[in-house]
Formats: C-alpha cells, sequence, structure tokens
C-alpha cells in the first residue's frame, strides 16, 4: 500500500466547552477521492480548516506528504488548494485579477499560459474580463474551482463543489476531477451533500457526526453495513441518531 | 519573506483602484479638502503674523505631515479591512502566504498611498497657499520617513485589534490615530501639553517629527536629537506590534476567528 498524502492522527478541536471534532483519524492515499460526509455541525468544515491551516487543533497530528503541517506550513500549503461553495473570490476583482493574484501568490511560471488553459477546461472564456460580483452563483463556482485547480495542487479539498451548478456543468466538473485525478494523481478530501455524486466520486467515506468518525469504507460497504438501501438513507439515519 | 506573495498582494490591492472612485476619493478628494479648509484658516491667520511667527508654514506643515501619517496608517488598516470586505481572508492564510508577508504587503501599499497623498498634498498647497513644503530642507526626508513608520505602528495595531475583535471593531480604522493626535503635537508645541500629558507625548515618535519640524522652521535649535528619539522609538515600537500582530494571529487561529471575520 503507497504512503498516505496525508495523514491525521487523533485530530481534535475544542472551542471553549463545545468540542467541535473529537479525536479523529484518517489518511489519503496518492490519487484517492474521500468522501467526507456528515450533518451540518458535524465538523467537517472544521476539520478542512484545521487542514488548511487557518484554525489550530487543540491536540493530534496532521502531516502531508510526511511533513508536519504545525512546522512545514509553508511548504505544504504550496501544494495544497482547496475550493469551497462558502468561500467566494474578491467580489470587486474581475475572474482574471482574481486567477493572476493566485498565480502570483503561489508563485506560478507562465502565468497567461496557464490561466488561459484553467479558463478554457472550465468554459469560463465568456465571464473571464466580468467582475466577480455579477457573476452567476455557478460561474463563482466555477472561478472557485479554477483558483483551486490553477495552482495544480497534490491535494484539494473540495467543499460542496457543485452545490450550485446546474447538472450539466456540475457532470463536466465531475468528469474535469476525475480527469485531473486519472493524469496527475490528484488526492481530493470531497464534502457533499448530494449522495449520488459522493457514491459516483469517492473511492472512500468517512462519516462524521458531533465532531466523530461514525462510519468509514467505501459507499457500498458502509450501505451494506447499516443495512439501508443507499448512502442518502444512511444518511438520515445517521443525521436522525442521537 | 518571498517577494512574489508580497507582489501578489500589492497588485490585488491596486486592481482595487482601478475603477473605483470611493477608493480613489480616499486619496484625493479628503486630502484636498483638507488642505484647502487649512489652508484658507492659515491664511486668515496670516494676518496676525506678529502674533504667531510663521503660522503658515507651522499649519499647512503640520498639516500635510500629520495627513502623511494618517495615510500611512490607512495604507496598513484598510487592507486588512478589504480583506474582510470581501471575505477573502480564508483564500489568502489557506495559501503559502505567512503573515509578515502581509504585513509587509500593507506596508507598501502605505509607501504607495502617502506618495500619491503627498503629491496632492504639496501641489495643492503651492497652488491655494503659496506654500512650498520643501522648506524644511533635506530634515524633510527623515522626518516624512518616521512618519510613515509611525503610521505602520498604529496600522498594524488597529489591524490586530480588529483582527480579533472582528468587524465591529472596523471603526477603529479611522479613530485610532487620533487617539494620538493629541499626543503628536501636531498643531503645538510639546510644552502647552500638562506634565503629565508630556511625559506620554515623549514616547510618541511623531511628537519628536513635529517637534522637530518646529525646531527646523524657527532655527531655534538642531532637531538631530528629536529626530534619534522618534527613529529609536520607531523602532522598538514597530517590534512590538509587529510581535503583538503574530501572537493575535495566532490566537485568532487558535481560536478560530480568522474564518469567522465578517460572518
Amino acid at each position: 500500500m503507497s504512503t498516505p498524502v496525508l495523514h491525521v492522527q487523533h485530530l481534535v478541536k475544542r472551542f471553549g466547552e463545545f468540542v467541535a471534532v473529537n479525536d479523529i483519524s484518517f489518511d489519503i492515499r496518492p490519487g484517492e477521492i474521500l468522501g467526507l460526509l456528515g450533518p451540518n455541525g458535524a465538523g467537517k468544515t472544521t476539520t478542512i480548516q484545521m487542514l488548511l491551516g487557518v484554525v489550530t487543533p487543540t491536540a493530534g497530528s496532521i502531516q502531508m506528504f510526511g511533513l508536519d503541517l504545525a512546522a512545514h506550513r509553508e511548504e505544504i500549503l504550496q501544494q495544497v488548494n482547496f475550493s469551497s461553495t462558502y468561500v467566494a473570490m474578491p467580489q470587486a476583482l474581475t475572474v482574471e485579477e482574481n486567477l493572476w493574484v493566485i498565480a502570483r501568490l503561489y508563485g506560478l511560471s507562465q502565468i497567461q499560459e496557464r490561466v488561459d488553459d484553467i479558463v478554457k477546461r472550465l468554459e469560463m472564456e465568456e465571464f473571464r474580463h466580468k467582475v466577480t460580483r455579477k457573476l452567476s452563483s455557478g460561474q463563482s463556482t466555477r472561478l472557485g474551482l479554477a483558483k483551486a485547480f490553477l495552482t495544480e495542487p497534490k491535494i484539494l479539498f473540495l467543499d460542496e463543489p457543485t452545490a450550485s451548478l446546474d447538472p450539466d456543468i456540475a457532470q463536466k466538473i465531475r468528469s474535469f476531477l476525475k480527469e485531473e485525478r486519472r493524469s496527475s494523481g490528484l488526492s481530493v478530501l470531497y464534502s457533499s451533500h448530494n449522495m449520488h455524486e459522493m457514491e459516483e466520486m469517492s473511492d472512500r467515506i468517512i462519516f462524521l457526526q458531533r465532531g466523530k468518525i461514525v462510519a468509514e469504507g467505501t459507499a457500498q460497504e458502509i450501505v451494506a453495513r447499516f443495512g439501508q438501501a443507499d448512502l442518502e438513507e444512511v444518511f438520515v439515519k445517521l443525521a436522525r441518531e442521537k | 519573506m518571498k517577494f512574489h506573495r508580497i507582489y501578489a498582494l500589492v497588485t490585488r490591492y491596486l486592481y482595487l483602484y482601478r475603477r473605483s472612485l470611493p477608493r480613489m476619493m480616499e486619496i484625493f478628494y479628503w486630502p484636498f479638502l483638507d488642505l484647502v479648509i487649512w489652508g484658507f484658516i492659515t491664511v486668515y491667520l496670516m494676518k496676525f503674523q506678529g502674533q504667531i511667527p510663521g503660522a503658515v508654514t507651522f499649519f499647512i506643515g503640520a498639516l500635510i505631515l500629520w495627513d502623511i501619517l494618517f495615510r500611512s496608517q490607512q495604507g496598513v488598516t484598510i487592507s486588512f479591512l478589504e480583506e474582510i470586505w470581501a471575505r477573502n481572508l480564508m483564500n489568502l492564510f489557506a495559501s503559502p502566504l505567512k503573515p509578515s508577508e502581509f504585513l509587509a504587503a500593507t506596508m507598501v501599499m502605505s509607501i504607495l498611498k502617502v506618495m500619491a497623498v503627498s503629491v496632492v498634498m504639496v501641489v495643492c498647497a503651492g497652488l491655494f497657499c503659496s506654500y512650498n513644503i520643501f522648506v524644511l530642507g533635506l530634515w524633510l526626508i527623515p522626518f516624512v520617513l518616521n512618519l510613515v513608520i509611525t503610521g505602520w505602528i498604529i496600522g498594524v495595531l488597529t489591524t490586530a485589534l480588529i483582527m480579533r475583535f472582528g468587524q465591529e471593531a472596523e471603526v477603529l480604522a479611522w479613530s485610532m490615530v487620533f487617539l494620538f493626535q493629541p499626543i503628536s503635537c501636531v498643531f503645538y508645541p510639546m510644552e502647552v501639553l500638562p506634565g503629565w500629558l508630556q511625559v506620554i507625548a515623549w514616547m510618541n515618535p511623531a511628537s519628536h517629527v513635529f517637534e522637530g519640524m518646529r525646531a527646523v522652521l524657527n532655527a531655534s535649535a538642531e532637531p538631530i536629537t528629536h529626530l534619534g528619539w522618534a527613529i529609536g522609538l520607531n523602532l522598538v515600537l514597530l517590534g512590538i506590534v509587529i510581535a503583538a500582530f503574530h501572537w493575535m494571529f495566532e490566537l485568532c487561529r487558535e481560536r478560530g476567528l480568522l474564518v469567522r471575520i465578517g460572518e
């Protein structure tokens, strides 16, 4: 078995008395898409924020590429990116300006070529010169994805990447993601509330509830373990459990 | 510290000015108004030159120098507020960007703003009040540099407080600097302050710059002592506020505040 690119051990995050993430451990292997499932407030976002280094864990360790995030933040984040439906890009800049800023921030070379390439691959030509605040929600989501893919990360954190996209674009995004994974060995932590998408995209799934991992495995394994018809039923059953 | 990350942020802020009239007003409109109003007041005061020697030079010169300090502080703080308003802190700090690089970018913005505002004010002072700031001679250079650094000190301190206390504290971006104005002795000499306030004013680098400016204009004393104090205090205080900013940044990461500012 290959060495994990992401290794999380006994991760805990407390905000005062509230335990947002409670002793979770998991790995992501090279080229793997790991689904992160859970109801609202389960600790998914806090987990991703800790993995991105914007929230400090209370306990536990995060290693990426064999390096500890706390000690090697800069080297690690150079190879990591994220896209979230809930985190917009600066609204006063155009799409292209935003991409240029990100490219410079990550010290990329041949910026214009890269920007042209990602704009083309994500079908953003028609709005590349538009100010971001004038984009539709689907266009904003594509900009977020373009920003994430522009830097050619080795690990990508995606928080509901297709939430506001129409089915056609959502399908294209999923195909794009699979192609990236196939061609570059990209590893992905994928959070979504769309269970069919989760089944389609994820090699494995971890299910978070009240900060703890309550189920782990392939979609089929989890469905079988809980004796439900599909992943959606498992989600509803676990989400309603006290 | 990586230059390309500082450059990325500076271009990000400069893009904002391309098509934003309110942001351009911050550079041109307010300094222009300040100068016109104060300029005409001092022209009026010229009638009493006998009672207040060099009133024009004092007031207009002081006003320009104060605006340099103010815009320098704004350059740092408003850049941070731009990130809060755009809810962009997550995008920035989930990248390899270091807090020190972020501060450096805001300081570069501060220098660019000061340069733009200075040109506006110097030209307007010449046109409306026939005033030439360069009467201060070469002393002007170290004075201005020190005021820019004092602006950074107040700007970094304000930014750290806004980061900690959230968007409700953003009013500090415009008000904090005025807390320092009475003890900066911009328009009056330090000796008019009560004794206990003079002690506090001595710890403010800006007060030494303005005292130094008055010394040059009066040709009463060499301003080198004031300049020395200003430089020393600036270096010490800048080190302290940068350390405080880093400490606050870590505190905010620990409490999850960094990603919640602006929500």
